[in-house]
């Protein structure tokens, strides 16, 4: 396996990981390394491991209590399997976006503020502007402005995932987990949330889940492409999709793959 | 050939209707309840205004008075210290069991929480004569400066919240277990301990579930007879404090039932009670069981 | 940060009070399993187990609890065979032919739930009023029908449980080949779900020989074994009951021994009903 020598700086680095729940083996012998500020997408059919290799990411795999995890994932250099002092403050590095928007229980406000609250900043002018920046970034505000007291369940499904987003963004990530974030939602939303993508990576390191082909086309840098737990293949975009090495990655770019 | 297609259908209509009319039964019978009760307890209601039976303390069944205010006001009383005891215990075991223990802890509670579920009345009641009787009577009375002789207000509700915790615990552990565990991944995201997620997050998602749990826990508990008949002391007062003793609704129908065709009106009385009972646990009953089936979507 | 360290020492504080909470749930279990032990050893032996009680339960010293015994597993039986009448038809028409009525069945199992929570002491209310006005004497027959009235919801319901989980597919393959939905209940839901089944008698067997307020008003009480369904009969819960209060030591005695047979009848109920339920979904993940 070739690892693309182009990177400049790396933000994470994946060492043998082995991931198992129960007796059936999940993701095998994962290594690689995922770019800062680019767009990394996974890539690969349902089932492959590829939500569960995002989870493993900031150890949102401790929820499971049959999931084992051997080898390490290195965070600016230090493994995150290994001697961390704080798992919230990791969490807090990387912000998620869910295949279904969850919205906290709480109203549109104080979904954004919440993540700010906890870290105890609790100024209310502070958190005021706070909300309203990030709404912005999330291209919600001029929607919910007039409203930010009402539930966030009241908000339409695409609106819901973009609160998601903007509620990731404010607690200041340095990365952004995104676990097939357009797949639940209307063409219009599903592009907002890509141009964000495109206009984010700027700041962030953002590491896309998708098996959508079209999607990994239109805003990937860096592609890792994973079948029944293994990673096949991995480099940049334009090299993946112009020359696949793998053969199986080739009957998957034709689209004749299961 | 058509012979036997005909008599395939006639079992299966033969069938159908067997079925159906079990099922209506089944569905009848609170209606059937609600009717022998009521046109039992029309004897007394053509008698005293309900009011009067109500908010009359006076239990005289000889001379005609019957006044229900110190039994209604015992039940409300041990129900809801019973809930009070019972609430908080089953909520942190709930929440350990789904949120924080290992599996075998699980494992292990489970049988538990069946034997608790298991175990009838009357050896709860046995269980309270033995050992809470004598621990309010001889430690926690005194302790208070009270005089006592076990059978009290505290005693029913604490033999009360034992009973009723396997109830509601396995309600609550159904809610926890339903809720999406997104909730949790995302707020875990923003930084939040498991706690906050708790605290947050998943406490005010299944705020409705948990508020409908407490309300079948108060609804059984409010129904419960054999054991709070043993040792709750059975007194027809008003009670001034947790050790004195109460004489609530489920008790005073199991405990007269013998000599009620004694007494004119008697009878009408307890069915009264009865009816009283089966109104207010029918309807906290629904009243939980929808929003519960609301949370599940399910309605 | 000062809150960071806060925020870490209440989640601790947190999580040693649910573990008490839990804790102290083992503890009450294993307390009132002692606590009947206790009593109930030295009181049981193969005397009292196999004779009815002599001169009266109440102030009769000598003698045993076969009358309680016996009547407690008669009405359980009896009321457990009325209640599975109920339950089996109604069960299946819940899940075959109303499967495509999402809301109607909902709406049904709502009323059966809360048909579940009417305490057992307003069933017994209500029998015995119609039993005064049919002019019917407490009896074993009265016994059963009433317990039978008060465990249907249980049996119903948790059988209903288990014929919800079987799939669609099934079912909707079985239709295609030609089968009425009667013939279908039978074969196929039926004989799928044996092990839930047997599950909800045994609950529903548990509930009906604990119970004692249902029986209090129907079934009387007597110091004899019940030769017929019109004799009233004794139960086991009915004997601690009465037995507890009585002035007279052995009486007591007696009452500790019903007690913990009564513990061990419900405990054998129980461990073979979670049994016969564990290893029923263990074969159905494999």
């Amino acid at each position: 396996m070739t690892l693309n020598n182009t990177i400049v700086n790396e933000k994470i680095q994946i060492r043998d990981l082995n991931l198992h729940i129960g007796q059936q083996h999940i993701l095998k012998d994962i290594n690689c390394r995922i770019p800062e500020k680019k767009i990394t997408v996974i890539l690969g059919s349902s089932g492959c491991g590829k939500t569960t290799l995002l989870k493993s990411l900031n150890r949102l795999t401790d929820l499971y209590p049959q999931v084992k995890i051997n080898g390490s994932v290195e965070l600016n250099g230090q493994n995150i399997y290994n001697g961390i002092k704080d798992i919230n403050d990791l969490r807090r590095k990387m912000g998620l976006l869910s295949q279904r928007p969850a919205p906290l229980p709480m109203n549109i406000f104080n979904n954004v503020a919440y993540g700010l609250r906890i870290s105890g900043r609790t100024s209310k002018k502070f958190l005021r502007y706070r909300v309203e920046h990030y709404l912005k970034q999330a291209n919600l505000w001029e929607e919910v402005k007039d409203r930010l007291s009402a539930p966030a369940s009241s908000l339409s499904i695409g609106q819901q995932q973009r609160l998601c987003l903007a509620r990731g963004l404010a607690v200041d990530p340095e990365i952004i987990l995104a676990d097939e974030p357009t797949s639940a939602l209307d063409p219009i939303s599903s592009q907002t949330i890509e141009n964000r993508f495109l206009e984010l990576k700027n700041y962030y390191t953002i590491i896309l889940v998708t098996h959508a082909l079209r999607q990994a086309k239109r805003i990937a840098d860096y592609i890792i492409f994973m079948y029944l737990g293994e990673i096949i293949e991995q480099g940049e975009a334009s090299e993946f999709f112009l020359h696949p090495k793998h053969d199986l990655t080739k009957a998957y770019l034709r689209g004749s793959f299961n | 050939m058509i012979l036997r297609k005909i008599s395939r259908r006639l079992k299966d209509m033969q069938t159908t209707i067997i079925m159906v009319v079990a099922l209506c039964f089944v569905l009848s019978t609170p209606l059937l309840i609600a009717m022998g009760l009521g046109y039992k307890s029309m004897a007394l209601f053509r008698e005293v205004p309900i009011l009067n039976l109500i908010f009359n303390s006076v239990w005289e069944p000889a001379s005609g008075n019957f006044g229900f205010l110190a039994y209604i006001i015992s039940s409300v009383l041990i129900t809801l210290l019973a809930i009070l005891i019972a609430g908080p215990v089953c909520l942190f075991t709930a929440i350990y069991l789904t949120q924080y223990a290992r599996r075998a802890v699980m494992r292990f509670m489970q049988p538990v929480i069946d034997i608790l579920a298991g175990i009838p009345s009357v050896v709860y009641g046995v269980w309270g004569i033995l050992v809470i009787v004598p621990l309010v009577s001889e430690r926690l009375a005194p302790y208070f400066n009270v005089q006592s002789t076990g059978y009290t207000l505290i005693t029913g509700a604490v033999v009360l919240s034992v009973m009723i915790i396997p109830f509601i615990l396995n309600i609550l552990l159904e809610i926890f277990r339903t809720l999406p565990i997104e909730l949790s991944e995302a707020t875990l995201s923003l930084g939040a301990t498991k706690w906050e997620v708790i605290k947050h997050v998943l406490m005010r998602k299944a705020k409705p579930g948990i508020i409908s749990a407490f309300g079948l826990g108060i609804s059984r508990a409010f129904g419960e007879t054999m054991a709070v008949l043993m040792v709750a002391g059975n007194v027809a007062k008003m009670p001034h404090g947790i050790f004195d003793p109460v004489y609530p609704l489920p008790a005073l129908i199991a405990n007269n039932y013998g000599e009620m065709m004694s007494i004119p009106l008697y009878d009408s009385a307890l069915m009264v009670a009865a009816l009283f009972l089966f109104l207010s646990v029918i309807t906290f009953n629904a009243v939980s069981r929808i929003a519960i089936y609301r949370l599940e979507k399910k309605l | 940060m000062a809150t960071r360290k806060f925020r870490k020492q209440e989640e601790t504080f947190f999580i040693y009070l649910m573990r008490l909470a839990c804790l102290s749930i083992v503890v009450v279990m294993g307390l009132i399993l002692y606590s009947i032990l206790k009593k109930g050893i030295p009181a049981l032996n193969w005397k009292i187990l196999t004779t009815v009680p002599e001169g009266g339960f109440y102030f009769g010293g000598e003698g045993g609890i076969l009358n309680a015994i016996l009547g407690s597993l008669y009405l359980a039986f009896g009321a457990t065979l009325i209640a599975l009448v109920l339950s089996i038809p109604s069960a299946l028409f819940l899940n075959v032919h109303l499967r495509k009525y999402t809301r109607l069945t909902n709406i049904i199992r709502l009323i059966i739930d809360v048909l579940w929570g009417i305490p057992s002491v307003v069933y017994g209310a209500f029998a015995f009023s119609v039993m005064i006005w049919v002019g019917m004497r407490t009896s074993l027959l009265a016994g059963m029908i009433t317990v039978a009235l008060f465990i249907t919801p249980i049996m119903l319901r948790s059988m209903d449980e288990s014929l919800k989980s079987v799939s669609n597919l099934l079912y909707e393959a079985a239709l295609s080949l030609g089968s009425t939905r009667s013939e279908i209940s039978v074969r196929i839901f039926l004989k799928q779900c044996i092990p839930g089944m047997i599950t909800a008698i045994l609950l529903s067997f548990g509930r009906a020989i604990g119970d004692a307020a249902a029986v209090l008003f129907t079934a009387g009480f007597t110091d004899n074994v019940p030769t017929s369904l019109t004799q009233p009969a004794a139960t086991l819960p009915l004997s601690i009951f009465f037995q507890l209060s009585s002035p007279l030591p052995e009486v007591r005695e007696r009452a500790y021994a019903a007690a913990l047979a009564l513990t061990v009848i419900i405990l054998i109920i129980s461990v073979s009903g979670r049994l016969i339920s564990y290893k029923f979904t263990r074969n159905d993940t494999k």
